[in-house]
């Protein structure tokens, strides 16, 4: 019998020949990532620090971009103290307020291989299936202990299978077809599992499939992973991770899955998550019409260049409409640079748009963007719970960038399929 | 013994809300904040001893730790759910805080049922008719019984450094 990806890597990183959804297996993860939560987390073990140091310093990866730049001495110091602790421990995979939010970060500068176990302490660490790797959150507490002592255990996970078939249609994304697949099988539709999307992903892109992967956490997903192909390994490439440094795992064809779903991306259509429910999906054209005041591109979710172009050729120039904001947040400096370079942040500043530092910005509630009593916000990000921007009076939907680029010109929701030229509804 | 009922998919914003993720840590921090945009009533009324019985999916969302650090501080003795999110589940591992996953005991629950339960024996009895939840494996039990992971972690790295 085949063996899917989670029982063949977890397998191979726990040194036996074959594990079986339900075993427990000891592993140690190549990365640990911890963001603005480092501070809190260092601070659960300040004596063992000092006594064992950190078991495996080239494991952490530690990325502040929660809440920066600080907004209140408290976050502030969070962020001094945890400068404090990479210099003390001489860790190297440290990035600074700036650099970007770090599901984006730790893919640029190539810290996340194929074949690899990666944990972190955000529940958004499963996005780097994107490339390959087995990656899932944990909580701060598992995050110290790994710390201290450099390995954990994971229950081998049973694993849908979740086949694309045809193309997506013009005006219809990836974060569509992500909404799609949650409101499909709810919420909790993977609790506990990992999801392996197999089928027709060559017209996915790397972009494409970190929005995808990204969301595998609304599904209660441990992981959500693609194949590695001639795309992933020419991005590895272009970013100085070559193809001797990392090897691929993928299921087997006879692997043996607890569920396979098989979605056809020419029949998905521009949909929304609305309050206050990731699963609570609706096609765009059932709630065309309804206002908005606030309109978020970016995030961990949607914050890229091809992201941040599409919305710029939809808002084309024009203004967005009277009374509306809209907070744009590149993934990271890198994005940042590169949307400058082609024009594309002069391009959304024109139409209006307020350009925000590349991090997590608005979407936690912590700062920037926070929303009013009765306002509804049309988000790029990942979640729409009540209060989660700040105010538990206010309402989020969730959308693709083409969607909230459309919907921004008018300040209702709009289908960006009516903006494109030539794109049949 | 007071009973809290709660529905599905309650997230962790809803549990602790993220705009305070990043200033509040100690459990004197958490336990005015908990249940804050779920629950108003909660945090004031809350006892030890006290249980939860709530839907599928419990705990989804942001791995933030606070919501179980704030049950375990209160004195929360168990929460009995159709589900549990997994990274909630393994944070409340980590912390010794009670986690019954039992469908039927939730569906059979009415307001004013006794209830009682013994997780060494897996059994949960509702109103007089007793239920089994799935056991924690042995390796896991291990970082119960030391009193959560960092004690464990500790009892490990001490033994690791002495061989």
């Amino acid at each position: 019998m085949g063996k899917t990806f989670a029982e063949k890597i977890l397998a191979k990183k726990s040194g036996q020949d074959e594990v079986v959804p339900g075993q427990i297996v000891i592993v140690e993860p190549d990365h640990l990532l911890t963001h603005d939560n480092t501070a809190a987390i260092i601070g659960k073990i300040g004596a063992e620090l000092e006594e064992f140091g950190v078991a495996r310093p080239d494991m952490p990866v530690i990325i502040l971009d929660h809440v920066i730049p600080a907004a209140s001495e408290k976050t502030a110091t969070n962020h001094l103290n945890t400068r404090d602790y990479v210099k003390k421990h001489n860790l190297k995979n440290f990035f600074d307020v700036g650099q970007g939010i770090c599901h984006q970060v730790l893919v640029e500068k190539g810290l996340a291989h194929p074949g690899n176990i990666l944990v972190g302490s955000d529940s958004h660490t499963c996005s780097y299936g994107a490339v390959g790797a087995f990656a899932t959150g944990v909580d701060r507490t598992e995050a110290a202990a790994l710390i201290l002592r450099g390995k954990t255990w994971l229950r081998v996970p049973d694993t849908i299978k979740m086949t694309f078939t045809n193309e997506l249609r013009p005006g219809v994304t990836a974060k569509d077809l992500i909404l799609h697949i949650i409101g499909d099988i709810g919420a909790g539709g993977a609790s506990y599992q990992a999801v392996e999307f197999h089928g027709n992903i060559t017209s996915l892109n790397m972009e494409d499939r970190l929005t995808i992967a990204n969301m595998g956490i609304e599904m209660g997903a441990k992981i959500a992973v693609f194949e590695v192909d001639d795309q992933t390994r020419a991005y590895l490439t272009s970013i100085g991770v070559n193809e001797s440094e990392y090897e691929s795992v993928w299921a087997d064809p006879d692997a043996s899955y607890i569920r396979e779903l098989t979605y056809d991306l020419s029949t998905i259509e521009p949909v929304v998550a609305a309050p206050h429910k990731v699963d609570n999906v609706k096609p765009v054209t059932e709630l065309e019409g309804l206002e908005f005041q606030q309109f978020l591109l970016g995030t961990c979710t949607n914050g890229r260049l091809g992201d941040l172009e599409e919305a710029a050729d939809i808002l084309d120039g024009k203004q967005i409409a009277d009374g509306t904001r809209l907070l744009v947040l590149p993934a990271s400096k890198e994005v940042y640079e590169a949307a400058l370079e082609k024009g594309v942040i002069t391009r959304l500043s024109k139409s209006g748009a307020i350009v925000l530092p590349p991090g997590c910005g608005p979407c936690l509630g912590a700062h920037q963007g926070v929303l009013a009593p009765g306002e509804r916000c049309l988000s790029t990000a990942n979640r729409n719970f009540k209060g989660r921007m700040g105010c538990k009076e206010a309402e989020i939907y969730l959308a693709s960038p083409a969607t909230v680029a459309a919907s921004a010109l008018t300040g209702k929701l709009t289908d960006p399929r009516k903006v494109l030229e030539g794109v049949p509804q | 013994m007071k009973v809290w009922k709660y529905g599905d998919d309650i997230n962790t914003d809803m549990l602790f809300p993220g705009k305070y993720t990043y200033t509040a840590a100690t459990a004197e921090e958490i336990k005015p904040h908990l249940l804050e945009d779920l629950d108003p009533e909660f945090s004031g009324n809350v006892h030890e001893g006290d249980i939860l019985f709530v839907g599928p999916n419990f705990g989804c969302g942001s791995s933030r730790e606070q919501p179980v650090l704030g049950l375990k501080a209160v004195g929360v003795q168990a929460i009995v759910a159709k589900g549990f999110a997994r990274i909630f589940y393994r944070a409340a591992i980590n912390q010794g805080l009670l986690l019954i996953e039992c469908p039927e005991a939730v569906d059979a629950y009415k307001d004013g049922d006794e209830v009682k339960f013994d997780a060494t024996a897996g059994t949960i009895e509702v109103a007089g008719k007793a239920y089994n939840f799935p056991k924690l494996p042995p390796e896991i039990l291990e970082i119960r019984d030391a009193g959560g992971l960092l004690p464990y972690t500790m009892q490990k790295l001490k033994e690791e450094t002495r061989s």
